[in-house]
Order: structure tokens, then C-alpha cells, then sequence
């Protein structure tokens, strides 16, 4: 096999784990605002925000790496899902600008302060609606021609899309309720513990009917799994995603372990993306742009695999020192800078 | 107006925004890695409450900073998805090395930096602080790659429409690099430095933070007085270099639309109104074999004209031209200020003069004016070219409808309005509160929760595992 053929293989993987990455990093905090209206007064918002102020920057950059990394491996696939997913991608942005600067601005506004907490929940909201969205508009695929988009502005807007941006929203929001149960104590734990519950059955639920929507949207995604006796080693993604609900549902309201359910969440999340992975793999847009097509040539893929190799696990050993530094339950009254 | 034209505005009022806050942050990051240093060294309070007092006003410039640097990194894909296309393979590689060198350095140490004092101990926040300001310098290192090699590209095969890699370090090091990274790191530490020196000067003509306002103006006008002749041979250098390699750009920057006669050389355009359509100046002062002075080094040097391309590859000159102007007067008057204040500081009236305090007020936002003017320069001075002579700024354009354009155009004014508007206010009325004296006990704070002061130990996160 040549470096042409291997190469966009281990580029596919390398992006799969800078989404994943950011969908479970920033995701939580995303999930905080979308939360935020159960806060009970200004405090427990504070309380809430401060749990992820210092890593919520670190966090979004993995999103930065996947836009990056996208256009550096895959420049057509990068062309051709912003340009067709204008509206749904301008939503986000301009979303994740509120959403980011609240984190600063709420704590040093006055007057303003109510505003502020307001733009970082619907901030957060959009941002997870868009992309959510963007996710269902993607594995629904993008007609093509000549390699270009063919489609309309609109194209995006079906039921399925918009079935997945709310499934997004719930997910992120049962991220944000285990990191609460993790990080905080007392009343606000409380909240999210009563939170997680419902949750987990809404995002089971979601899961579920993504599961079964999926192989009717496309045919090579029914084959994929029902084809040639695949179901059968297949089938575990979706049984383990099962037991591990069953699992986080009990966790959510057992004293004492409180990594848990954040961690079972997490595990969840993993494979409910293994199982969408599998169903779009080997197409980066489906449903005919192989990652073979659109990936750029080996000089370019290798030079930034070579920096990657080195870099990568350096920058997930600082994170992971960061995220130590700050380890530990975060006190109701912890100040801001 | 086309979807084209609305990109253009569209990518030039977003990218300016995003520009103001690295012009502010990659000095402002330096300078407080300088402050902490000295507290670190002197243990005197002074500098820990500058060092806290500019470091919020850092926490809000590099969020926005950060958010509106986001919208950028999906413009590429969103509305010049052709020039995405095109290049990407060599774009795509320098702007996910920024990310994997610089923006995860930044965001990782970020967090440190504002939430740990008393978490870690002092060398390693330090250390932090330390690593945030490296991380804004090698951001802009590969930036300015990436966006030097649109401007003078090279180490690179045209296969098909597509620009294949054929040598990384011709494409890092492109022939206008290495003067446009030195010009802009210097342009963002100038920046800061006036914003520095008309904070101080403010204070001092109000008599607050005396103490701590001194010791700014002191080293603003000392770091003013080295940077700015740097920075005016460097942009020399910067414009003989554009004469090699994009003489086109040069031409409009000068007002110079024909060839010299003979023996006359070209004169230094000081001021004049471009006529594109009649290619020539009206009411132009100028003065003869100056420009030929400066930028061949002799008598009677020439340089290309305006008239040597045809009409539809000029770019628009009044603009450039005019942004030009406004940026080497900004330098002059700069490097003006820094003189006279120097002689000052040795005649021992630097604190005492109104007029001269005044100045540096006045002076206060000039970097921010010179780095757009700047930018614009560059900028506009390529066009119609998005890549110089090779792919048009036409060519380069998503195929998208109009109204997502104007739908998108609206969205991130009235957005950046709100936000920026707000963002700025915020740093207004931190300056206007100054420094605060650093407490190191749980403090009261007129009813307004632990906002805008810095965590002292016994105040920080209490826990365990
Ligand atoms: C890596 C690339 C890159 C970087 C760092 C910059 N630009 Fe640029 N700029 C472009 C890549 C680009 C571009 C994609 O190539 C554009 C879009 C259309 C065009 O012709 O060039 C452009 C156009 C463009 C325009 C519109 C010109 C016109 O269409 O007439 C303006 C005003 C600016 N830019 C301003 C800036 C500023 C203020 C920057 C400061 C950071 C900046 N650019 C950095
Ligand atoms: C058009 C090109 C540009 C793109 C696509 C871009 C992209 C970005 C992105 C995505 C971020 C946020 C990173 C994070 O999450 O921390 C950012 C921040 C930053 N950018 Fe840009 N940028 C551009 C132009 C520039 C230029 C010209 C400079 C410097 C001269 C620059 C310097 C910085 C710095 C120092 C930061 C850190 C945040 C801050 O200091 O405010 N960028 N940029
Ligand atoms: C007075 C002397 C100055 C001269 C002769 C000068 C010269 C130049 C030239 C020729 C360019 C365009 C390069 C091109 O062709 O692409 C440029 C760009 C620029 N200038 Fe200046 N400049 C001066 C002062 C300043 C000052 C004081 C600042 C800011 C504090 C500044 C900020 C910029 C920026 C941000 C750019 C765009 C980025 C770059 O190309 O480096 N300049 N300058």
C-alpha cells in the first residue's frame, strides 16, 4: 500500500478524534449553558460558569484543530460542507461569540449581567443546535457534481437535521449535569443529580431513533450493517450503548462516586460516534466523496502528520496538568480573576 | 452587489475586527510576563498590581480575540471555498501547525495564568505567562506564512488548478515573510506600548496611581525610542522588498502611474488625489527624486508604474494610497513623541507637562489606526489577485447564493456590534478604575460578586479530590 492510500486512513482517524475530542471537551461546557435556566438564582449560574472558566478556551480550540486539520487533509470536504452548510455554520459562529465571551464579560458587567447570562445559554443553546444540524446534514449526505456542491442554500433543513440538532442539544446537556455532579457539592449537585436522570432516557431515546432513522437514509448504510452477517460484529456498539445508559442511569444518584457518571457519559458519547463513524465510513461527505477523493496529496498530509506525531501528545499533557491544577470540587463562592 | 463583492466586505470587516485584539494581546501578553518578572524580582506591590490591573483588561481583549478568530478559521471554507480548494493543501498544513503550536499553548496556560495565582506555585505561573506570550508570537509567526505565501508564493507546482506542496520551507519562508513578521510583531508591541504610555499619561494628569503610572510612562517612552526607528527601517526594508515582488502594489502605494522620463527619476509623492480613471494624480505635492532616493538608493532609480498592466489587473489605488499615508504618518508622528519625550525625561519634565502628557493620550489608540491602514496596504494593494498572479480574488469565491451573504454580512455587524461594543466598554471603565491594591485576605466588594479583582490564596477554589 502507498503513502497516497494510507495516509487519508490515518488522516480519517485523526480528525474523528479531534471531533470526538471536542464534542466531549467543550460539549460539557456547552451543556452548562444550556442548563443554565434551571439555575435557581445569579449565584448558582456563577457557581456553574466558574467550574469550567479556566479550560473552557482549551477546550474550543479542539474545534480550531478539527477546522484546520479538515482543510489541511480533506481541502475539498472542507470546501464543500461549510460552503453547503452556510447558514447552519454562520448560526454557530455567531452563537460560540456570545457564548465565549460571556465567560468573561458577565463577571465584569453590572447592569449587563443578566444579559450576559442570558447570551451564554442561548449562546450555547444555538451552538449545539447548529451543530447538531450540521452533524445531521452531513450524514445525510450532499449531492455532487463534478466534485462541487449541487444543491441549495436550504438543503440542510429536513426532518432528520433537525431530529439531530435537538438530540445534540440533549446530549450536551447530560455532559453539562455529570460534570456538575462531579465538580460541585450541595444544592447545585443536587440539581443535577435530579437532572441527569431524565436525561439519560431522553438521549437513549435520541440515540435510538438516530439508530433506526439511519440505515433508511441511505442504502450503503443498510447494507453496512445488515449485509454479509456484519450485523453480528457489528451489534455490539449499539448493545454496549445500551448497557451503558442502564449503567449511568444508576450511577446518577448513587453518593460517593461522583466521577462516574461524568465518565460514563463520556463512554457513552464514544459510542453512539463509533456507530455514526461506521456508518458513514469510507465517504468523508457522503454519499460519494471518499476520504481518497478529497484528500490532499501526501507532501501536505505527511508534512502536518510528522508535526502531529510530536505535538499531540505534548498538547494533551499540558491539558491533562491543567485540568489537574484546577482538579477538585469548585466552591460555590470561588472568585473570578 | 454579488455574493463576490459582499464576501470581500464580509471577510475584510470580520478580519479587521479579529486583528485589533492580537495587535492589542501579543504585547500586552509580553508586557505582563515583564511585570511579573519584576514582582518576582523586587517583590514590590507595585508591580503585582499592574500586573493584575492590566491582566484583566488582557482576559477580556483575548476573548475576543479568541471568539472572533474562530468565525476567521471558517471563512476560508465558508466563503472562498474555490481559493479553499485551490490551496488548501498548503494553507490547510500552516494554519493547523499554528493550532497545534500556538493555540493550544495559548488556551492551555490561559487558564493558569488568570485562575491560578496561589493554585501553583509562583515560578510555574510564571511559567504561564510566560508560555501565553510565546504562544501569540508563534501564532503570528504562521499566520503571516500562510498569508505572506498569498502574496508572494513559492515552493510550489500548479497541477490542474490545485497548488501542490514541492518544498515546505520555500513555502514557510516565501520571499515576503520574513519582512512582514518582523513589521507586524513590532507593529503589535508598539501598539501596546502607546496604550500603555496613554493609560500613564491619563492617570498622571488626573494625579491617581501616580506611583505605578511613572514607572509605565518611563518604559513606554523607552521602549517607544527603540521600536519606532526599528520599525520605520523595517517597513523601508518592507516597501523596497514589495518593489521586487509586487511592484504593481508599490505603484499604487506611491501614486505613480508612469514611467519616469529619462534621467528624472520619481519623485516622492507626499499627498494627491488618484484619478484611476484619467491614471493620474490631481492636486499632488511632490518632490522630485525622493522617491528614487528611497527606494533605489540612487538619483535616478526607477520603478514600475501603474500603466505597465493593463486596467483590470490594477488594484484600487486611492485606498491604497491613502491607508499608506496614514500609516508612515502615524510612524512619524510616533517617532516624534518618543524623541521629544526622551529629551524631556533627561530635562526632568516628562510627569510635568500638560501639552506632552496630553500628546500621549491623544496617542493612545495610533497603533491600532497604523496596523489597519497597514493592513489595508497589503491588502487591497494584491488585488485583483487572491493569490498574486495566479488565482483572482473572482475565481476564488464560493458558489453561493446572495442572500446567505447579506444574511451573514448582517449577522456578524450587528453581532460584532453588540459584542465589541461591549468588550470595549468594559476596558474603558477597567481603565478608568486603575489599579487596585492587591488584598491578600477574603475581600468585601461593594455587593458586586467577585468580579473584577484578582483570586488571592485564601480566596481560591477549596477542595479535594
Ligand atoms: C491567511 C490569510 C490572510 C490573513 C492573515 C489576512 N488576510 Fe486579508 N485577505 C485574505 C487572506 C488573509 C484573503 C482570503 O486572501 C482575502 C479575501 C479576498 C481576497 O482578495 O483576499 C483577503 C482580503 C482582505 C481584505 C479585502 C480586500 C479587498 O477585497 O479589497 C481586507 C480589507 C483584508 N483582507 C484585511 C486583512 C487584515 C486587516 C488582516 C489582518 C490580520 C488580514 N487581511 C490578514
Ligand atoms: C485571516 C487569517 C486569520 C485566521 C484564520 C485566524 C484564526 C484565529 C483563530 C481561530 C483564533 C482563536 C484561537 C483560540 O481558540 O485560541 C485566533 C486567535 C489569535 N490570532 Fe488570529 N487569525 C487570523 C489572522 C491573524 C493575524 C494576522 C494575527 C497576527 C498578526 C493573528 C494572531 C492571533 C493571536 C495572537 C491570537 C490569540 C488570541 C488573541 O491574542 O486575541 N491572527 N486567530
Ligand atoms: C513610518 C514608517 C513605516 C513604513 C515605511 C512602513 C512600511 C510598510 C509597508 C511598505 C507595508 C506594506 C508591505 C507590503 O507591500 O505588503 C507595511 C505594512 C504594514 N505596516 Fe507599516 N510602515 C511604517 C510604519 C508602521 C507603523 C508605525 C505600524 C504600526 C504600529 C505599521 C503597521 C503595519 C502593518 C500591521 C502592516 C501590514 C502587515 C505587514 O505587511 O507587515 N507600520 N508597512
Amino acid at each position: 500500500m502507498d503513502m497516497a492510500t494510507v495516509l487519508p486512513v490515518v488522516w480519517f482517524g485523526v480528525i474523528g478524534f479531534g471531533v470526538l475530542m471536542y464534542v466531549l471537551l467543550d460539549g460539557f461546557v456547552l451543556g452548562l449553558g444550556v442548563l443554565a435556566p434551571f439555575a435557581e438564582d445569579g449565584s448558582q449560574l456563577d457557581h456553574m460558569m466558574t467550574t469550567a472558566a479556566p479550560i473552557w478556551d482549551g477546550n474550543e480550540t479542539w474545534l480550531v484543530l478539527g477546522g484546520a486539520g479538515l482543510l489541511a487533509a480533506f481541502p475539498r470536504a472542507y470546501a464543500i460542507v461549510l460552503s453547503a452548510l452556510y447558514l447552519p455554520v454562520l448560526l454557530m459562529l455567531i452563537a460560540l461569540v456570545f457564548r465565549g465571551v460571556a465567560f468573561e464579560f458577565r463577571f465584569k458587567a453590572r447592569r449587563g449581567k443578566r444579559f450576559w447570562g442570558a447570551a451564554f445559554a442561548v449562546g450555547s443553546l444555538l451552538t449545539a443546535f447548529a451543530q447538531g444540524v450540521i452533524l445531521g446534514a452531513l450524514v445525510e449526505g450532499m449531492p455532487l457534481e463534478e466534485g462541487k456542491y449541487a444543491g441549495g442554500a436550504l438543503d440542510w433543513f429536513s426532518p432528520f437535521s433537525m431530529l439531530t440538532g435537538v438530540a445534540v442539544v440533549f446530549g450536551y446537556a447530560l455532559l453539562g449535569s455529570t460534570w456538575l455532579i462531579l465538580k460541585t457539592e450541595g444544592r447545585l449537585q443536587l440539581i443535577a443529580r435530579t437532572l441527569t436522570r431524565p436525561l439519560v432516557m431522553v438521549v437513549a431515546a435520541f440515540m435510538g431513533l438516530v439508530s433506526a432513522w439511519l440505515p433508511f437514509l441511505d442504502s450503503r448504510i443498510m447494507a453496512r450493517w445488515f449485509e454479509d452477517g456484519n450485523f453480528w460484529w457489528l451489534s455490539p456498539v449499539p448493545m454496549l450503548a445500551l448497557v451503558n445508559a442502564v449503567w449511568l442511569w444508576r450511577a446518577a444518584m448513587r453518593e460517593g462516586r461522583d466521577a462516574r457518571p461524568f465518565l460514563l457519559t463520556l463512554s457513552f458519547f464514544g459510542l453512539g460516534f463509533a456507530g455514526l463513524v461506521l456508518g458513514i465510513w469510507p465517504n468523508i461527505v457522503p454519499p460519494s466523496l471518499s476520504i481518497w477523493e478529497a484528500a490532499s496529496p501526501p507532501s501536505s498530509q505527511g508534512f502536518v502528520l510528522a508535526g502531529l506525531v510530536v505535538l499531540l501528545p505534548l498538547v494533551l499533557g499540558y491539558t491533562a496538568w491543567s485540568y489537574r491544577v484546577f482538579r477538585g470540587k469548585v466552591a460555590a463562592d470561588a472568585g473570578y480573576h | 452587489m454579488d455574493a463576490l463583492l459582499l464576501s470581500r466586505i464580509q471577510f475584510g470587516f470580520v478580519v479587521s475586527f479579529h486583528v485589533l485584539f492580537p495587535a492589542f494581546t501579543i504585547g500586552l501578553s509580553s508586557w505582563l510576563a515583564f511585570l511579573e518578572w519584576r514582582w518576582l524580582r523586587t517583590r514590590d506591590p507595585v508591580w503585582r498590581e499592574l500586573y493584575f490591573f492590566w491582566m484583566r483588561i488582557f482576559a477580556v481583549s483575548f476573548g475576543m480575540g479568541v471568539v472572533s478568530g474562530i468565525v476567521m478559521s471558517f471563512q476560508f471554507g465558508t466563503n472562498w471555498s474555490a481559493l479553499s480548494i485551490a490551496a488548501g493543501n498548503i494553507l490547510g498544513p500552516l494554519l493547523s501547525y499554528e493550532v497545534l503550536t500556538a493555540f493550544f499553548l495559548e488556551a492551555g496556560f490561559l487558564g493558569v495564568m488568570l485562575f491560578g495565582w496561589g493554585r501553583v506555585s509562583e515560578k510555574l505561573h510564571f511559567l504561564s505567562t510566560f508560555l501565553v506570550a510565546l504562544g501569540t508570537v508563534i501564532s503570528t509567526f504562521w499566520i503571516l506564512s500562510a498569508n505572506s505565501w498569498l502574496h508572494t508564493p513559492d515552493g510550489y507546482a500548479l497541477i490542474d488548478g490545485v497548488f501542490q506542496p514541492a518544498d515546505w520551507m520555500s513555502i514557510i519562508f516565501n520571499p515576503s515573510f520574513p519582512y512582514r513578521l518582523t513589521h507586524m510583531v513590532l507593529a503589535a508591541f508598539i501598539t501596546t506600548c502607546f496604550v500603555i504610555g496613554g493609560v500613564a499619561a491619563w492617570y498622571l494628569r488626573r494625579g491617581e496611581h501616580v506611583d505605578g503610572a511613572r514607572r509605565m510612562l518611563k518604559l513606554a517612552v523607552a521602549f517607544a525610542a527603540i521600536t519606532v526607528p526599528v520599525q520605520i527601517v523595517v517597513g523601508d526594508l518592507h516597501g523596497l522588498n514589495t518593489a521586487e515582488v509586487q511592484p504593481i502594489k508599490l505603484a499604487a502605494m506611491e501614486g505613480h502611474w508612469h514611467e519616469s522620463a529619462p534621467g528624472q527619476g520619481v519623485p516622492l509623492v507626499v499627498f494627491a488625489v488618484p484619478d484611476a480613471k484619467a491614471e493620474r494624480n490631481d492636486f499632488e505635492f511632490a518632490i522630485p527624486r525622493l522617491g528614487s532616493l528611497i527606494l533605489t538608493h540612487s538619483w535616478d532609480g526607477t520603478i514600475t508604474p501603474l500603466t505597465a498592466v493593463p486596467r483590470d489587473e490594477r488594484p484600487p489605488v486611492a485606498p491604497v494610497f491613502y491607508a499608506f499615508r496614514i500609516m508612515v504618518a502615524i510612524g512619524l508622528a510616533m517617532l516624534a513623541l518618543s524623541v521629544v519625550s526622551l529629551w524631556a525625561w533627561r530635562r526632568r519634565w516628562l510627569f510635568e507637562s500638560t501639552w506632552l502628557l496630553n500628546a500621549w493620550r491623544l496617542m493612545a489608540p495610533s497603533g491600532f489606526i497604523a496596523v489597519l491602514a497597514g493592513w489595508v496596504v497589503v491588502e487591497m494593494g494584491r488585488q485583483p489577485w487572491v493569490i498574486q498572479g495566479l488565482l483572482r480574488t473572482a475565481d476564488a469565491v464560493s458558489d453561493i447564493d446572495h442572500t446567505s451573504v447579506i444574511v451573514s454580512l448582517g449577522a456578524f455587524l450587528l453581532a460584532y456590534a453588540v459584542v465589541f461594543g461591549a468588550g470595549g466598554g468594559y476596558i474603558l471603565k477597567m481603565i478608568r478604575k486603575g489599579p487596585q491594591p492587591f488584598d491578600d485576605g477574603p475581600d468585601s466588594d461593594e455587593g458586586e460578586r467577585t468580579p473584577a479583582r484578582p483570586i488571592s490564596a485564601a480566596d481560591g477554589p477549596v477542595g479535594d479530590d
